[in-house]
C-alpha cells in the first residue's frame, strides 16, 4: 500500500481541464518574463526610463511580474473552482469529496 | 553581546523547540513524519510554504545583495517569485495526484522503476544539500553580531537544534513552525520598511548604536619635484600600489598607516579617497585600518548617499517619504551612492585587502548591471540569462517545496495553498527592495559579509527591532533547514532504503531510518556551512536552483506532458542534469576562488549552469526515451 501514489483524488474529472488551462496560462507569463530578460540583454539602458509614479522600467517591470503572478494565480483558481463545481454537480454523489 | 538580543533569541528558540515537541506527539506514523498525515489546512500550508521558501537566502541574501549591488539582488526576488507560476500552473496539482510522500514517489508512480527510485533519491539529496549550505552560512553570520559567537558556533548551533527538531517531530511540527515564522517574518519586515520610509533618505545616515557615521575622507595630492604633497599636511606619503589598473596610495599619520584610492589623476594632481583595509603581516598578525584586529577594531560599516538628486550638502535630509518617492529619489540620475569594491595586493611582505568607495549614479543602481554585467561580454550576458532561467524553473523542482504538496488533503488544497504562498511571498519580495536599499543608504553594510545587511539595518532603529528581526531570521534558518532535512532524510530512508533496496521496513523502522538519515544529513550540512563562510547566501541558493531545475524539472514536465517518456529516459535525464550542473558549478570562476585559485584560470567562464544543463537534461530524456520506447516501460497517461 505504501508504494501506491496518494491518488485517492486521481478520479478528479476536472484534472484534464485544469492541466490544459495551467499550460495556457503559463505561456503568456513565460513570455512576459522572457521579455524582461531580453530587454536586459539587448538594451539594458531602456530599463532606466521612467514609466510610472517616478519609477523606472526595471522597478515597474519587476513589481509588475510579481503582481501579475498573483493576479493570474487568482484567475486560474477561479476558473478551476467553476470547473470543479460544474463537474461535481454533473457526477454521481459517490465521487464528490 | 546585548542582553535584550540574547533573551529575545532564547525565547524564540525555546518557542520553536516547544512547538516541535508538542506536535511530535502526533507524528507516530511514517505518514505523519513525512507528510504531516496529509491533514494540514491549505491556508496554513500556504503560509508555511512562504515560511519554507523565505529562507535565509531571501531575507539575508537578497537584502544583502541589493545593499551592495543594487537592483541585481532584486533579480533574485523576481525570479524566485516567477518560479511559483511554473509550480502553480504546471506542477502543483499533477504532483499531488501522483505522489504520496516524496518527489520520487510522484516521478515513479507510473513506472515502479528501481532506477528512478535511485536517481530521484540522489538528486533530492544533492539539491537539498546545495540548498542547506546557504542556510547554514546564514546561521553562522547571524550569531556573530547577535550573540558575539564565532561563525562556526552558529552553524553548529543551528545544526544541533534542527537535528533535534526533525529527529523528534517531522513534517507536522516543521509546518507549524514555518507557518508562525513565515507570518512573523512578513509582519516585522513591514515594520522595518515603514521605519525606513519614515526616516527617509539622508547623506549623513545614522547606523545606530550611538556611533556616528563616518563618510570616506577626501584629500588632494600633487606631485612636486620634492615628492608628493597632500592637502592635509598631517598625512605623509608612504608608498603606492597598483592592482588591476587601480592605484592605491599608502599614507601615514602619527605612525598609523592608511590606504587611499586614487580616484582622478590630472596632469600633476590626484584626488585620494579614504579606503579601509585589512592586512596580514609576514608574522601572521592581522591589521585592520592601521591597528591590530580585535573585537573593538573591525572594519567600519559603510553605505551612504554621496549626493541626493544633485544636492551634495553634508547633511541633506528628506524626512518621511512615500514608497514610490523613496525609489524615484534613489534612482535619480543626479543621485550618487557610494558602493564599495575590493582589491587584493601585496605591499612588501604584507597581504593587503583594500575596500574603496565608488560613487554610482542612482539610475545605474536601480537597474541590472552592477553584479550581473548585462552591458558586458557575451559570456556575462549568458551568465545573466542562465541565472534567470534557473530561478524561473528551479522553484517547481525543489524537493522541500514539492513535499509540501503532500501535507494537504487534496489537489485543490495544493492549488489554493500555492496561491496563498504567491501572495505572501510576492509581498515580501517587494519589501526586500526597500530593506536592501535602506541598508545600502543607511551606513550599516558590513564590508566582509553582506548577508547581515537587513538585521543590521534593523539595529539602526534600536536593539529591540534588531533582536526580534535577528531571532526571526534565525528561526527562518531553523525552519528551512528542518524542511530540507525532512526532504533529504525522506530521500534516503523512504526512497532509497525502503523502496530501492526493498528492505520492507515496518512503519516504526521507517521513522527511525528517517531520523538517522536526518542526523547524518545535518552533520554534512554543518561541515559545508563552515566551509562556505562569507559567500552571499542568495548566490549559493541560485546554484541550488540550477541543480534542481537541471535534475528534476525536465523529468517532471515530460512525465506530465509527453506520453513517450520512459523510465530509462527519466533516469538518464536526472543523472545528466545533475552531473552537468554540478560540473559547471565546480569548474566555475566562483568555485575556483573558493579553492584559493585564480578566478581567471577557471575552465568554464560563467557560474550559472542552467542554460546549458537544462537543455542537456531535456535532450537526454527525449533521446533515451525514443531509444528505449519498445522496452515496455512507457508512460501511461493519467
Amino acid at each position: 500500500m505504501l508504494h501506491e501514489p496518494s491518488a485517492r483524488s486521481s478520479s478528479d474529472p476536472a484534472a484534464g481541464y485544469k492541466m490544459r488551462l495551467g499550460v495556457w496560462m503559463f505561456i503568456p507569463y513565460a513570455v512576459v518574463y522572457a521579455g524582461f530578460v531580453l530587454i536586459n540583454l539587448v538594451k539594458p539602458v531602456v530599463m532606466e526610463t521612467t514609466v510610472i509614479f517616478g519609477l523606472n522600467l526595471a522597478v515597474a517591470y519587476g513589481f509588475g511580474l510579481i503582481i501579475l503572478a498573483l493576479v493570474m494565480a487568482l484567475i486560474y483558481n477561479q476558473f478551476c473552482v467553476w470547473k470543479e463545481h460544474a463537474v461535481y454537480r454533473s457526477r454521481p454523489s459517490k465521487e464528490k469529496e | 553581546m546585548e542582553p535584550l538580543a540574547v533573551v529575545t533569541f532564547i525565547v524564540f528558540v525555546a518557542l520553536v523547540l516547544g512547538l516541535s515537541f508538542y506536535f511530535a506527539r502526533r507524528a507516530r506514523s511514517s505518514a505523519g513524519y513525512y507528510a504531516a498525515g496529509g491533514r494540514i489546512h491549505w491556508s496554513v500550508n500556504g503560509v508555511a510554504f512562504a515560511g519554507d521558501y523565505l529562507s535565509a537566502a531571501s531575507f539575508l541574501g537578497i537584502c544583502g545583495m541589493i545593499a551592495t549591488a543594487g537592483y541585481d539582488g532584486f533579480l533574485y526576488s523576481i525570479g524566485y517569485l516567477a518560479g511559483w507560476v511554473v509550480a502553480l500552473f504546471v506542477v502543483a496539482e499533477p504532483m499531488k495526484r501522483l505522489g504520496k510522500y516524496t518527489f520520487t514517489d510522484a516521478l515513479d508512480a507510473r513506472f515502479n522503476s528501481r532506477g528512478i527510485q535511485l536517481a530521484a533519491a540522489i538528486s533530492t539529496l544533492v539539491v537539498s544539500i546545495f540548498y542547506l549550505i546557504p542556510q547554514m552560512v546564514g546561521a553562522g553570520v547571524l550569531v556573530t553580531p547577535l550573540l558575539g559567537l564565532p561563525h562556526h558556533v552558529g552553524v553548529i548551533l543551528v545544526g544541533a537544534i534542527v537535528i533535534t527538531i526533525v529527529a523528534t517531530a517531522g513534517m507536522t511540527s516543521t509546518t507549524y513552525v514555518q507557518f508562525i515564522k513565515g507570518g512573523m517574518l512578513i509582519v516585522f519586515s513591514v515594520i522595518l520598511v515603514i521605519a525606513v520610509l519614515t526616516r527617509g533618505l539622508s547623506t549623513n545616515p545614522d547606523p545606530g548604536e550611538g556611533v556616528p557615521f563616518r563618510a570616506p575622507a577626501v584629500l588632494s595630492m600633487s606631485e612636486e619635484p620634492g615628492g608628493a604633497v597632500l592637502s592635509d599636511s598631517a598625512y605623509a606619503f608612504a608608498g603606492r600600489a597598483e592592482s588591476h589598473g587601480n592605484t592605491f596610495v599608502k599614507l601615514t599619520r602619527d605612525g598609523t598607516v592608511s590606504w587611499w584610492f586614487q580616484r582622478t589623476a590630472g596632469a600633476d594632481q590626484a584626488e585620494l579617497v579614504e579606503a579601509q583595509y585589512t592586512a596580514v603581516t609576514a608574522g601572521g598578525e592581522r591589521i585592520v585600518n592601521g591597528a591590530p584586529a580585535s573585537s573593538e577594531n573591525t572594519l567600519r560599516p559603510v553605505g551612504n548617499i554621496q549626493s541626493l538628486q544633485g544636492r551634495q550638502d553634508s547633511e541633506v535630509r528628506t524626512g518621511p517619504v512615500g514608497p514610490f518617492s523613496f525609489l524615484s529619489r534613489i534612482g535619480d540620475p543626479q543621485t550618487r551612492i557610494n558602493l564599495w569594491k575590493k582589491e587584493k595586493f601585496e605591499d612588501g611582505r604584507d597581504q593587503v585587502t583594500v575596500f574603496y568607495p565608488i560613487p554610482v549614479e542612482g539610475n545605474r543602481v536601480l537597474r541590472p548591471g552592477l553584479k550581473f554585467k548585462v552591458d558586458g561580454s557575451t559570456t556575462e550576458k549568458i551568465n545573466f540569462a542562465s541565472l534567470m532561467l534557473a530561478l524561473f524553473l528551479g522553484t517547481a523542482s525543489l524537493p522541500h517545496i514539492l513535499i509540501r504538496y503532500y501535507t494537504v488533503p487534496s489537489p485543490e488544497a495544493a492549488r489554493k495553498s500555492t496561491i496563498v504562498a504567491i501572495a505572501a511571498i510576492g509581498f515580501f519580495y517587494i519589501l526586500t527592495l526597500y530593506m536592501g536599499l535602506g541598508a545600502m543608504t543607511g551606513g550599516v553594510v558590513n564590508l566582509l559579509d553582506d548577508n547581515m545587511s537587513a538585521p543590521l539595518l534593523a539595529r539602526s532603529f534600536g536593539t529591540l527591532l534588531f533582536a526580534v528581526i535577528s531571532a526571526i531570521a534565525f528561526a527562518t534558518v531553523l525552519g528551512t533547514v528542518s524542511g530540507l532535512i525532512v526532504a533529504a532524510s525522506g530521500a534516503v530512508a523512504h526512497d532509497f532504503l525502503d523502496r530501492f533496496l526493498g528492505r520492507g521496513y515496518t512503519d516504526h523502522q521507517k521513522v527511525a531510518a528517517g531520523r538517522i538519515a536526518a542526523f547524518s544529513v545535518g552533520l554534512v550540512a554543518i561541515v559545508l556551512g563552515i566551509l562556505f563562510k562569507g559567500m552571499n547566501v542568495s548566490f549559493l541558493v541560485g546554484w541550488a536552483f540550477s541543480v534542481a531545475a537541471s535534475a528534476n524539472l525536465p523529468a517532471v514536465v515530460m512525465l506530465l506532458f509527453w506520453k513517450k517518456t520512459t523510465s530509462q529516459g527519466i533516469v538518464a535525464s536526472i543523472a545528466m542534469g545533475t552531473i552537468s550542473a554540478l560540473l559547471i558549478i565546480l569548474l566555475s570562476p566562483d568555485m575556483y576562488e573558493r579553492y584559493g585559485l585564480d578566478k581567471a584560470s577557471a575552465p568554464i567562464p560563467f557560474g550559472n549552469p542552467a542554460i546549458i544543463s537544462v537543455p542537456i537534461s531535456f535532450l537526454t530524456l527525449v533521446l533515451v526515451s525514443l531509444l528505449t520506447r519498445n522496452q515496455g516501460n512507457r508512460n501511461r497517461p493519467a
